[in-house]
């Protein structure tokens, strides 16, 4: 009886030695619990959990101590580096995918091709008019994701040369509503992950280089980075949990682990 | 001894009665507590972001500038000195993470020893800079001079037409275009639902035979069970095409389609409760007014709402509070761009959605998470005032009955 007992509190002790919590990013959530789940199935005492809440709440538990990992979609803002440093806490950034965004409009726009200025135009809202940029006379309706999305910033500071969004961009909580806005409106844009892509709408292809070569986005070319919007997504840690949560990273940087980012729709680190 | 114990237990009920009325009390003032004290706070901050600074050459003799200045500067809109009263020339513009257009990685040092030294340097050689860039890389002999920005003023907060929260380096916070999309969108949905819910509650109370009755209530009682993702839902696939094609606008996602959502949605609320208070006028009154001469109509009208109009106020306020205080379901269906709205067939921004969609990614203690609060503020306020409007009204229509 008491040998059970003993056995049990031992195999409690070990469960939480090696437990940890992974926090933050929406975008980053589904691929953390794949990769969670695919790591337990191999090593049974680890006990991880993920919860999502946004970049910003990752960063912030991260700050409070109360998250081992935090997942951020974005790269960790001043303050919140100011934050950690006022706590006496150093961090440690790594990079575990990156998730390439597509440009998408409704399929019935005859319009394939945009360059980044034209983008930058259209999402500022200086080009209103789908004529100026060689389509239909149409006027442009803008879906963006919200403010508090790690997109949203990403696409400002990649695709607007880091200009404010035109007041008039409609703001949708999901990239499920941008999908689904976009398919029921005829002049509509919008952007959305790689893993999100539907049959109802059309991705556009995209120049970085003032229209000399338009590339379409697709796994393929976003891996061999010829498809400019690429952006990376991050794991936070403090260097003093490091030698609990490094396993894990290990795992996910490996070959397995970079196999599941792309079975989840996500671009792996090529190297 | 006996009686000892009824008394004690009598005691300790009505002690018990009264601690969860008190926690009820106070859970409910600290809660307005602790939402005006984050808050208020925004008026304390300033709207650059902690830690970084704005600074302009020696030479410009502009000292300060305003927040939607910094803004369109930055964003391009405002391309020459002279705009804003200063020199004739063009702005040129500076983040930190620019300096390597101008200095090399050597002179940059790997990690970043050598910035400070480099950005003063480009500040003194270009005098029409503007620089934007973290505090700690101000040099100690800074040769430039820092900007100084104004804490975010009431004017700015509640006059202000533009809501960037996240802008960098300037966040713009004005709320107006919220307050109204929120009493666009609320107004509009009231007008939908209270007649509508009032008919529903007359018809079921007076006119609908039992068994009709009886089969109407459950549904309607339904409909409040509903969670408000689905009615979001509904309306970004049915209601939002629908008012597009209707109405041929270029995009469907309007505050009419919120008021529609949030219309059925306090439907259940004003209905269930006014029929309720109808149900409650004592059958002696209805029968005394029909044995008069008076018809059935004539009874509802001047017999039935009227005594039961302290109920019908009450389902109609809880209703409101309902429609104002929504959030998922409007986030899906109004577009959310934070412009004001000149129709009720343009895209709105309400104050729940903008709370609801931000907080989870506004730093902990920040500005935007502090504007957020004061969000929360101006809707319980607004709230506020709607309760204490009807309740006013219904206890001065209560005088003249008697």
């Amino acid at each position: 009886m008491k040998s059970k007992v003993l056995i049990i509190a031992l195999s409690l002790y070990t469960g939480i030695s090696v437990a940890q919590k992974i926090k933050g990013s929406d975008t980053v959530l589904p691929l953390s619990q794949k990769e969670a789940e695919s790591y337990m199935k191999e090593n049974k005492s680890a006990k991880i959990t993920v919860t999502g809440g946004g970049s910003g709440v990752g960063l912030a538990a991260l700050v409070d101590n109360t998250t081992d990992i935090a997942m951020s979609s974005r790269k960790i803002k001043m303050d919140e580096k100011m934050k950690l440093q006022d706590a006496g806490r150093a961090y440690k950034e790594t990079i575990i995918a990156y998730d390439a965004l597509s440009v998408i409009v409704n399929p019935a726009n005859k319009v394939t091709q945009l360059t980044r200025e034209q983008l930058e135009g259209i999402y500022t809202g200086k080009i209103k008019n789908w004529k100026e940029v060689g389509g239909d006379d149409l006027q442009i309706v803008v879906y963006s994701r919200e403010s508090s999305s790690g997109t949203y910033e990403f696409f400002k500071e990649h695709v607007m040369n880091k200009k404010n969004y035109a007041s008039s961009v409609l703001n949708m909580p999901a990239t499920g509503a941008i999908v689904q806005s976009v398919s029921q409106t005829k002049g509509a844009i919008g952007y959305i992950g790689l893993a999100y892509m539907e049959k109802e709408v059309k991705a556009l292809k995209v120049s970085y280089d003032k229209g000399k070569t338009y590339i379409a986005p697709s796994m393929a070319t976003a891996k061999d980075r010829t498809y400019p919007i690429v952006r990376p997504l991050y794991y936070y840690y403090l260097t003093t949990v490091e030698k609990t949560v490094k396993p894990f990273i290990d795992y996910i940087l490996s070959a397995e682990g970079q196999k599941t980012v792309e079975t989840v729709g996500y671009v792996p680190l090529t190297k | 001894m006996k009686t000892f114990y009824k008394k004690f237990s009598e005691k300790f009920i009505e002690g018990l009665l009264m601690l969860s009325g008190t926690i009820t009390s106070l859970t409910v003032v600290l809660i307005v507590f602790f939402l005006f004290k984050e808050g208020l706070g925004v008026f304390d901050k300033k709207p650059v972001e902690e830690g970084y600074v704005i600074a302009l050459s020696k030479s410009n003799p502009l000292k300060t500038l305003s927040s939607e200045q910094i803004k369109n500067i930055y964003d391009q809109k405002i391309t020459h000195w002279s705009e804003i009263g200063g020199k004739p020339d063009s702005i040129i513009l500076f983040r930190a993470e620019d300096i390597s257009n101008f200095y090399s990685d050597e002179e940059i040092g790997e990690n970043f020893e050598g910035l400070s030294t480099c950005i003063n340097r480009l500040v003194d050689s270009l005098p029409d800079i503007i620089a934007f860039f973290p505090k700690k890389y101000l040099a100690k002999d800074f040769k430039g001079h820092e900007l100084t920005v104004d804490k975010v003023s009431l004017k700015e907060f509640f006059g202000g037409k533009e809501w960037f929260p996240t802008a960098q380096p300037s966040a713009q916070l004005g709320v107006l275009p919220l307050i109204l999309g929120t009493l666009w969108v609320s107004l509009g949905a009231i007008l939908l639902a209270l007649p509508l819910g009032l008919a529903a509650a007359i018809f079921m109370s007076e006119i609908a035979k039992d068994n009709v009755r009886r089969i109407m209530k459950p549904l309607i009682e339904l409909l409040a069970g509903i969670p408000s993702v689905v009615y979001g839902f509904f309306g970004l696939v049915i209601i939002v095409p629908l008012i597009q094609k209707t109405f041929n606008l270029p995009v469907g996602e309007t505050g009419l389609a919120g008021s529609i959502i949030l219309g059925i949605m306090a439907l259940p609320t004003i209905i269930t409760i006014s029929e309720d208070a109808m149900r409650n006028t004592p059958r002696a009154m209805k029968e005394a007014s029909l044995a008069l001469g008076a018809s059935k109509w004539q009874t509802i009208y001047k017999v039935v709402i009227p005594y039961s109009i302290s109920g019908i106020s009450a389902g109609a306020i809880l209703g409101i509070g309902r429609a104002i205080g929504e959030t998922m379901a409007v986030l899906m269906v109004t577009g959310n761009a934070a412009v004001i709205p000149h129709s009720i067939l343009e895209p709105v921004r309400t104050i729940p959605a903008t709370i609801a969609a931000e907080l989870g990614e506004a730093p902990n203690g920040g500005l935007h998470y502090q504007a957020l609060f004061a969000l929360g503020c101006i809707l319980f306020l607004i709230t506020l005032f709607i309760n204490l409007a009807v309740e006013f009204i219904s206890n001065r229509k209560q005088h003249n009955k008697h």
